[in-house]
């Protein structure tokens, strides 16, 4: 039930312009596109990007010059700098939509159904695109990315839960490593296993040492948005458990990771789709391999981003054709692994 | 109503301690002896690369940081010559991660900006969640886009730029050869830092004390001369700290550079001649055909190019840190 209140008082809003203070702004836009055309027509400046700047400069200009007149020189500053800052905003969303766009335009033609179901074995990166697939790259990438949740998750979370739940004299000392960690590059990350795993131990490249690679990279991803997502969970949750008696140990396992559980997930999604595209450790420590490898402890691996990368390299057209169809599929996987990371986490927080 | 009275025995009080369960004792060790990974992996990632690249640093000595030539061969009478020093690839990396920093940190900043006092909700939300999607995209994907479809324009650019200032050295260009140079690779490396600076960038501003900023506005300040006279002085530090940041990233970048520079082993300052490499793409160039002692002096490049990048992150999250507790 709501009660309705009568009232003929209507709803000041002294924020929005008026027809009368609209007006100049109309024109300042009309004359920009006029001015502009001439420009292009009159100088060699041309292209879609130099139409874009020419306009957006034109509008700066005449709103500068407006705004100057009429309200001094203070606010005409404004206008510059908010127009700069609206450029900036616009061309970061140029790379971003040529990728996309490019990624589809040129890796659709590429795709076919025995991609999926067959590899490399019988077919080189020269042969016409409909003969082989990327089987054993997507065989190899499932078992990188499982293995480096296997290793990463939990050490991640549990480093997490240090920092959140037992907040330990070391606490920001830590978290400075970790983020320290994530700053190692991909490849240093590669050649450290390889110093330390291959060169050391019985182990030689395959997927399961790759992934200790990864592992290195993914995470610090996985432990900073789990403290992120941890420090969420209020501390009376924490609190109503220990007053019932319960021990920390089952206050965090009953309690806090139960009610983190969909953040933890987002956590450990990020953390995938940091790794499935790293291509430089994996240069060191997965070998190189055209069939299918079913086992990931012996024997050379493959994964998308280094079929990627050898197709590039073999700069043939059909080479490369194969490798904008790779980076389109592993492409669809990331940005999966993303949208469902947001979905999630969307829910947990709605 | 009688009954008979009974000797209470008082009961012995229960020893009070502190002293948590044994549950609770695993748990916390278990906990605090894990969190020591990081600090681990760091130390054996140092300690490691130190060790298999000892031998390249013994044998070329302080040469290796300076020396800018790349030769590892035996003669007819079976004598081993290295000369071995990433001095031109030190300059390279640095070469490239500055056109990064130059193109990339002034735009990030400004849409951090732009994002955190003037975009409108659905704006925002929509920009956010671009620039999230950039973090997430694979390097080689910015590597195969920077070489086939950002290359051309910015050969463009590059010739533009060759013929309004070619008369200064650094924008000189000899046989007219713009292709894969580090101009090229610098804005690819730019593009890729932007998510990173852009959202440490933001995180900043919004530490800006609110009440400042609501001072400012409430002396009349529009929203610029608030930017300029707060926001700005409070998060200088900060926004270096950023800057500092994708620094790091640009320096370790392996496979976008290595994509769409034409790796040559040699100084090149002139940014615009197709022409450079980076100590990153140089260990995968070389790593295949290398013999013992350059896959030794490979080991020891990536523990140079470790503690470059580990100190350039440290030092820049330290500055970031400070600037957003003062904000607290």
């Amino acid at each position: 039930m709501s009660a309705t209140i009568e009232s003929n008082v209507k709803p000041q809003r002294p924020w929005v312009k008026t027809p009368k203070e609209q007006l100049p702004l109309i024109i300042i836009f009309i004359a920009s596109i006029i001015m502009t055309e001439i420009l292009i027509v009159a100088t060699p400046l041309k292209g879609k990007l130099a139409y874009a700047a020419v306009f957006i400069s034109m509008v700066t200009i005449l709103e500068f010059l407006y705004v100057r007149r009429t309200q001094g020189s203070k606010a005409s500053a404004d206008v510059i700098a908010s127009s700069i800052m609206i450029s900036a905003g616009f061309i970061v969303f140029l790379p971003v939509l040529s990728i996309l766009a490019t990624t589809i335009v040129k890796g659709v033609p590429g795709l076919h159904w025995s991609l999926f179901t067959e590899s490399m074995f019988n077919a080189s990166y020269q042969s016409p695109i409909a003969e082989g697939g990327l089987l054993h790259a997507i065989v190899g990438t499932v078992y990188l990315i499982l293995f480096s949740l296997l290793i990463s998750v939990p050490l991640g979370v549990l480093t997490a839960l240090y920092l959140t739940e037992i907040r330990g004299p070391g606490s920001a000392f830590i978290q400075f490593m970790v983020q320290a960690m994530s700053g190692v590059p991909s490849v240093i990350a590669g050649l450290f296993i390889y110093a330390s795993v291959i060169l050391l131990t019985p182990l030689d490249v395959s997927a399961f040492v790759g992934s200790l690679a990864l592992t290195i990279l993914m995470l610090p991803t996985v432990t900073r948005t789990s403290t992120e997502v941890l420090k969420l969970i209020p501390n009376d949750l924490r609190e109503a458990g220990l007053a019932l008696g319960a021990t920390q140990w089952r206050t965090v396992a009953m309690i806090v990771v139960p009610a983190a559980r969909s953040g933890l997930l987002t956590a450990t999604i990020l953390g995938v789709a940091r790794i499935a595209g790293e291509t430089a450790p994996l240069i060191f420590t997965l070998g190189v391999v055209d069939g299918t490898n079913f086992n990931p402890f012996s024997g050379a691996s493959s994964s998308l981003p280094i079929y990627v990368w050898r197709g590039f390299g073999l700069a043939t057209d059909e080479a490369v054709q194969r490798a904008w169809t790779g980076i389109l599929v592993l492409l669809i996987l990331i940005l999966g692994l993303f949208t469902l990371a947001r979905a999630i986490g969307a829910r947990a927080k709605g | 109503m009688s009954s008979p009275v009974k000797q209470l025995e008082i009961p012995v009080p229960r020893e009070l301690h502190n002293k948590p369960r044994v549950s609770d004792r695993i748990f916390r060790s278990t906990v605090t002896g894990v969190s020591l990974i990081s600090v681990i992996v760091l130390t054996l990632i140092g300690l490691f690369l130190l060790l298999k690249g000892y031998a390249a640093f013994k044998s070329e000595g302080f040469s290796f940081l300076t020396g800018f030539s790349w030769d590892a061969y035996t003669d007819d009478a079976g004598n081993r010559f290295t000369n071995l020093g990433i001095g031109a690839m030190l300059f390279g990396t640095l070469l490239i991660a500055i056109v990064a920093i130059l193109i990339g940190v002034p735009l990030s900043v400004l849409t951090a900006l732009y994002l955190s006092f003037y975009a409108p909700l659905k704006l925002k939300k929509l920009l956010i969640t671009v620039v999230d999607l950039m973090a997430s995209f694979p390097s080689i994907l910015y590597g195969m886009w920077g070489y086939f479809v950002l290359m051309p324009s910015a050969i463009y650019w590059a010739k533009l730029i060759n013929k309004s200032f070619g008369w200064i050295p650094l924008f000189e260009v000899k046989q007219g050869l713009f292709t894969r140079s580090p101009w090229v690779a610098g804005l690819v490396l730019s593009v890729m830092i932007i998510p990173i600076v852009t959202s440490v960038s933001r995180e900043i501003f919004a530490q800006t004390p609110l009440d400042r900023i609501q001072a400012a506005y409430a002396l009349g300040a529009n929203k610029w001369l608030m930017i300029k006279t707060v926001v700005l002085p409070f998060g200088a530090n900060g926004v270096v700290g950023g800057a500092m940041l994708g620094l790091g990233r640009a320096f370790g970048e392996t496979v976008a550079v290595f994509t769409v520079l034409n790796l040559v082993y040699d100084i090149n300052w002139h940014v615009l001649f197709g022409a450079g490499g980076n100590v990153a793409s140089h260990i995968i160039l070389r790593w295949g055909e290398a013999s013992d002692i350059e896959t030794s002096a490979l080991l020891a490049a990536g523990f140079i190019l470790f503690l470059l990048t580990l100190l350039v992150n440290m030092f820049a999250d330290f500055i970031v840190k400070n600037t957003v507790k003062k904000g607290k």
